[in-house]
């Protein structure tokens, strides 16, 4: 239709203006170029501040903890005088366990150095070993009475302070007074090094021992236990609980106002401060029911409270992520409500359903505060058999130890934060590792 | 139009599509629906006859796929979504309290837009309805379900081999006849399809259309489309919708050649739309 042999006028200024428009955006591109470099530095800086702090953390806590697992012993030559242990020779196990085996090691570790003589000084050197060695000498014999009158070899557990001294821990050139060995101690222990009876191995006990006042005893066994039960109560309630809840919630629940207000109040269950879960637990489980204090069931229990708002947000979000049309395809062909769901809703959420449950359970593990309130702080050396039993869980263990003075016992919280991180690092790369599996594209 | 239209529609073939279909299967009349306070369906009364393909053409929005939805009960799902009037499938008020709806799904099977195979394996995508309704009395039976459905969906020699791979896996077209076949292995007696080939290419497009057709012995079937041309290659009646309203239905020639609605006249020449 429009046929002009020259450009019109609009044409002219339109070209004008695209000239300008480019001129415009090169003159910007600088500055935005700037921009994003400048954005791109800031992520870096906040990146590198991040790594910064968590390497520091994990220094510390590997350089502290480290040493808990290796541990000093000392080798020990013990006679057993069958009059002190069983004078009427009938081996009775009552009377077996009741003999003074302090008195048998302190008599062999004296025959080491026959010029202590000194009560003072008799105290000073069994300071070198561990109570422990009591109680090993009387289960070697309980479990094999046919020792009794022979000389036997025994590895015993150095005192935590004799260990500390082994580690380097123990600074000599300080004054006496300042430390916890003084010269002779020190002097006896490089004694004992010489003649090759200090031996330095892997600190089993830490893992097949419940707590105790002597750290070399002492063990993260019935924390370990304790924290078992407790997650094993927590995941049995909270995961078919929340899974429930929110499938309901999501596929069957009439959208109104009461769901409105059990979603709003379910986030804000999530906001809750965990301690407050504690008191709950405390004021309902223990003063109403009468359940036991300390016991992993009442923990499971408290800590399933707190985990339920976090995996049921997590399953709803899993739900929604399905397609509808998938929900619309079952329908189509006549299956009914509760089919679709759990034929193909539920499936494909499940993925999205364990990673949340995952990260709550990890959430739950590393709580303190809640069990506090439940008494599961206590100072209990048995390791739990089974979720009635008293027992305690890794970080009240690792909140507990940290708080003493020893230095052993400082060195086996972080050992047990170790661990502890370890079984946290494992459960939320097995949540990864889930979320990547079972991703699917539809 | 193109030959296969006249192969379609000739007279021979209507006269015998008529003898068979002695009673509509579907009788809609005095249709309302909203979705809460919005009107979608104004009145619409239409009849579905038997073994014949009728289609549903008019602008977006016009409520094509709301209509389609009522015949399988498919609205139940929307919360704010109320259906008035009666519908009837072979006398039976579908909305009554008798009818259940799991039952009726069975018997008017449906395929969607995009295609929705589940991320399951082909043979399960296709075994499935079988599988809850109870139709295979064993594995065999059912083995024989799922053979026939793909046949059906002209699929059978595409994935005979790899019946074990999910049907995510398939191509656009050929995940959409494998929602045919998961379809047709309920052995429906009505199939709905909305804009099932929106998503194709020409060439996968035209393998459903020469289904349909096929299918058509069988099933009765109606299909909401956008492409006039699709409309009169495949379907032996006609329904156009208009803002909610029917404005007209009849024969398909009839509506393409001679609408009786200015409307209508105007959609099918492109006028709006
Ligand atoms: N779930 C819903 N909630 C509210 N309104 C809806 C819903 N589904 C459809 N509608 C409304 O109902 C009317 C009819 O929609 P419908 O989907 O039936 O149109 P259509 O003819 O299928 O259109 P198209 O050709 O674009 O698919 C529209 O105005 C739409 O906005
Ligand atoms: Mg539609």
């Amino acid at each position: 239709m429009n046929s002009h042999p020259t450009p019109s006028a609009g044409a002219i200024d339109a070209k004008e203006a695209g000239r300008r428009a480019s001129e415009a955006i090169a003159a910007s591109l600088k500055g935005r170029y700037a921009a994003e470099k400048r954005f791109r530095a800031y992520g870096i800086a906040a990146i590198v501040f991040a790594m910064l702090c968590l390497a520091t953390l994990f220094v510390t806590i590997i350089g502290t903890g480290l040493p808990a697992f290796t541990q000093t012993m000392i080798r020990l030559e013990v006679t057993l005088y069958p009059q002190d242990i069983d004078p009427d020779g009938n081996r009775d196990p009552a009377v077996l366990s009741r003999a003074n085996y302090r008195k048998l090691i302190q008599q062999s570790v004296l025959d080491l150095f026959p010029e202590v003589t000194s009560r003072r000084d008799k105290r000073a050197l069994m300071a070198l070993i561990s109570p422990g060695a009591t109680f090993d000498l009387r289960r070697e014999v309980m479990d094999d009475p046919s020792i009794i009158g022979q000389r036997v070899s025994l590895l015993v557990h150095a005192s935590d302070d004799a260990d500390q001294l082994e580690k380097g821990h123990i600074d000599a050139d300080l004054p006496e007074s300042e430390r916890r060995l003084n010269d002779k101690q020190i002097g006896w222990f490089e004694r004992l090094k010489e003649r090759g009876l200090v031996v330095t191995r892997f600190n089993t006990t830490l893992f097949t021992n419940g707590d105790s006042r002597s750290p070399e005893l002492a063990g993260i066994r019935g924390a370990l236990m304790g924290s078992l039960f407790t997650m094993l109560v927590t995941l049995a309630l909270s995961f078919p609980l929340a899974v429930g809840a929110a499938l309901y919630l999501e596929e069957f629940a009439p959208k109104n106002k009461w769901t409105q207000l059990i979603e709003v109040n379910i986030n804000n269950l999530a906001a809750v401060p965990s301690i407050v879960f504690g008191l709950l637990g405390l004021a309902v489980f223990l003063n109403f029911f009468g359940m036991p204090r300390s016991a992993p069931l009442v923990g499971g229990l408290v800590l399933t409270l707190m985990t339920l708002p976090t995996i049921i947000i997590a399953s709803r979000a899993a739900l929604k992520s399905v397609p509808p049309s998938i929900r619309e395809a079952a329908l189509g062909v006549g299956a009914s409500k509760v089919q679709t769901v759990f034929h193909h809703v539920l499936p494909l959420a499940l993925p999205g359903m364990l990673t949340g449950t995952i990260i709550g359970m990890a959430q739950a593990l590393g709580e303190t505060a809640p069990l506090l309130m439940i008494g599961m702080i206590a100072f209990i050396v048995d390791i739990p058999g089974g979720p009635l039993d008293p027992a305690t869980v890794m970080p009240v263990q690792i909140y507990l130890w940290s708080d003493l003075p020893e230095r052993a016992f400082v060195e086996r919280a972080s050992a047990a934060i170790m661990v502890l991180l370890g079984f946290l690092v494992i459960m939320n790369a097995l949540a990864v590792l889930l979320r990547k599996r079972f991703e699917k594209k539809w | 139009m193109t030959g296969m239209t006249a192969e379609v529609m000739t007279p021979k073939e209507v006269e015998t599509a008529k003898e068979a279909a002695i009673a509509p299967k579907f009788v809609t009349k005095g249709v309302d629906v909203y979705y809460a306070e919005k009107q979608a369906l104004t009145n619409v009364s239409l009849d579905i006859e038997t073994n014949q393909v009728t289609s549903l053409i008019g602008p977006s929005g016009c409520g094509k796929s709301t209509y389609l939805r009522c015949l399988n009960r498919m609205n139940d799902t929307i919360d704010i979504c109320r259906v008035m009037g009666d519908i009837l499938l072979d006398g039976a008020d579908i909305y009554s309290r008798e009818m259940d709806v799991v039952h009726l799904r069975a018997r008017v099977g449906m395929v969607f837009q995009k295609p929705n195979p589940f991320p399951k394996s082909i043979y399960e995508n296709v075994c499935y309805g079988p599988k809850i309704h109870g139709i295979a009395k064993n594995k065999a039976e059912l083995d024989d379900i799922v053979h026939t459905s793909l046949q059906k969906a002209g699929l059978w020699n595409e994935v005979k081999d790899r019946m074990h791979e999910p049907g995510t896996g398939l191509s656009g077209g050929q995940q959409q006849r494998l929602c045919i076949a998961r379809a047709v292995a309920v052995q429906p007696d009505v199939i709905l399809m909305d804009e099932p080939c929106s998503a194709l290419d020409p060439i996968a497009t035209a393998k459903i259309e020469e289904l349909i057709d096929e299918l058509r012995v069988n099933y009765t079937i109606v299909i909401v489309t956008h492409s006039m041309q699709q409309a009169a290659r495949v379907s032996q009646r006609t329904g156009f919708f208009h803002l909610g309203e029917l404005v007209e239905v009849g024969e398909t020639e009839q509506i393409f050649t001679n609408p009786k609605d200015e409307r209508t006249q105007g959609y099918i020449t492109g006028r709006f739309g």
